[in-house]
């Protein structure tokens, strides 16, 4: 197992966002997490990226445990320098990309290879520029974010996080912020990865996408996963009434 | 007394009224920085402090401050002062400029989304590296304007040093006018304040204009 997050508790002032949550994830699998707004599932994705601490439950990336909760209830994360090697493991591409504006797309892509994991510099060149090939951007390595669409800016932010060469990449929401025709591009993108079986979990609203891409997929509400299971099982006969529902306002 | 005399005579002052300019930044500029970390210190009675302590210092006149640095060493401990004139005005000057740098720089990060911090920490950025490599260089930008402006204002507060008869422009130009009665000395000082202020608001678009490669 890439992943594996075992009965996840998360509330927020005494509202439980997270109730039990347990998410396993192997190599070379994609899994897409469907559900309502309010669902949890962002923040299932932030807890797994540690952007959120836990209130109970275990987290662990191959083989480290990097949170774990004792008997008394009390949770406890690594050290720093364990986290610091656990981070390693896995990339988060954002809603709003989060590029850096002030520097270029190549250094967007190249800094923390080189900053963070002190990498050769002309080596991680070499690559950054192989995944702007990859992502149709080989031409932008010196444009600035701001010159680039909103579609051209999320797939730099895969780019950016494909150069840490992580084991598990996540999603969250990546195509909310785009107009239609730029959300074909970066889809096209995530579809390119998982047909290399890239190992990816992907919060997405678009479901015919999920559908298509995903091995798994987990239709998450109100802080429990309600069904989970084949694309075409849960899409083309969900078990569940609350998952019918919730399909079926996305029919019209 | 000739023009040209005049003009010399003011030379020592506007090189005093210089270096009060520039050491105030020095100081500062970066004593901005440790106060603003004060002021938004996790522990709430170092940050209320620093709160109180920045309210007093913007709500007084900077007049008022020299006299106090200046004098206070005399009146509460009973010291000599002797000597102590340029330190203490220095000290006003850097005191007072750095509370309102550190309420500009705390106003730019806070401006600062938490999606930057969060892809800089998702990315494996220390804290420090996040702060120089991602927030700094972005944050300088975005108060560039604010600095602009205090040390346009900081120009012409320089002039306030005349209050504990440090001999920079203003007072110079007040001892020669009332010795000659001549109206002469102000402009001269006049000129030289814009003329210093043209040219740091010159050199501040420079700096503005090279940070416009992005948004």
């Amino acid at each position: 197992m890439v992943l594996e997050m075992k009965n996840i508790q998360k509330s927020f002032d005494g509202q439980g966002v997270l109730k039990d949550i347990s998410l396993a994830v192997d190599h070379g699998e994609v899994v897409s997490i469907i559900g309502p707004s309010g669902s949890g599932k962002s923040t299932l994705l932030r807890c797994a990226t540690f952007l959120e601490t836990i209130d109970g439950g275990n987290i662990t990336y191959m083989d480290t445990t990097a949170a774990s909760t004792d008997e008394g209830g009390k949770v406890s994360y690594l050290p720093k320098e364990g986290m610091k090697t656990v981070k390693e493991y896995f990339g988060l591409v954002f809603q709003q990309f989060n590029l850096f504006p002030h520097f270029s797309v190549l250094k967007n892509i190249m800094d923390a290879p080189v900053k963070v994991h002190g990498r050769n510099a002309e080596e991680v060149k070499a690559e950054a520029m192989e995944l702007l090939k990859t992502m149709g951007l080989e031409e932008k390595a010196e444009a600035y974010p701001c010159q680039l669409s909103g579609g051209q800016q999320q797939r730099v932010a895969i780019a950016r996080a494909l150069a840490m060469k992580p084991e598990i990449l996540f999603f969250d929401e990546p195509t909310s912020a785009l107009d239609p025709e730029l959300t074909i591009e970066v889809l096209k993108i995530i579809r390119k990865l998982a047909e290399e079986h890239m190992t990816m979990v992907i919060v997405t609203h678009e479901m015919s996408f999920a559908r298509a891409v995903s091995n798994r997929v987990i239709f998450m509400d109100g802080g429990v996963i309600v069904e989970q299971g084949d694309p075409e099982e849960v899409f083309g006969n969900p078990k569940q009434e609350r998952t019918q529902r919730f399909l079926k306002s996305y029919e019209q | 007394m000739t023009f040209g005399t005049m003009l010399a005579t003011m030379g020592e002052g506007m090189l005093n009224t210089i270096g009060i300019f520039f050491l105030t930044l020095l100081g500062s500029l970066p004593l901005g920085v440790g106060i603003m970390l004060l002021r938004t210190s996790k522990n709430k009675v170092v940050s209320s402090i620093t709160k109180s302590f920045i309210a007093i210092i913007r709500g007084t006149p900077l007049m008022l401050q020299l006299l106090v640095w200046y004098f206070g060493p005399f009146y509460l401990f009973d010291w000599s002062i002797r000597g102590w004139r340029f330190p203490g005005l220095i000290i006003g000057f850097v005191v007072n400029y750095a509370c309102y740098f550190a309420e500009i720089y705390r106003g730019g990060i806070e401006s600062m989304s938490v999606g930057q911090y969060e892809a800089a920490e998702v990315l494996g950025y220390s804290k420090s590296q996040t702060f120089f490599r991602i927030i700094m260089p972005q944050v300088f930008k975005r108060i560039l304007p604010s600095i602009t402006n205090e040390v346009i204002t900081l120009v012409k507060d320089t002039s306030l040093a005349y209050t504990l008869a440090y001999s920079e422009v203003f007072s110079i130009a007040k001892q020669i006018s009332a010795s000659q009665t001549s109206f002469m000395p102000f402009v001269i000082a006049g000129v030289f304040y814009f003329i210093a202020n043209y040219i740091v608001a010159f050199g501040m678009e420079r700096i503005e204009k090279a940070l416009k490669y992005y948004n």
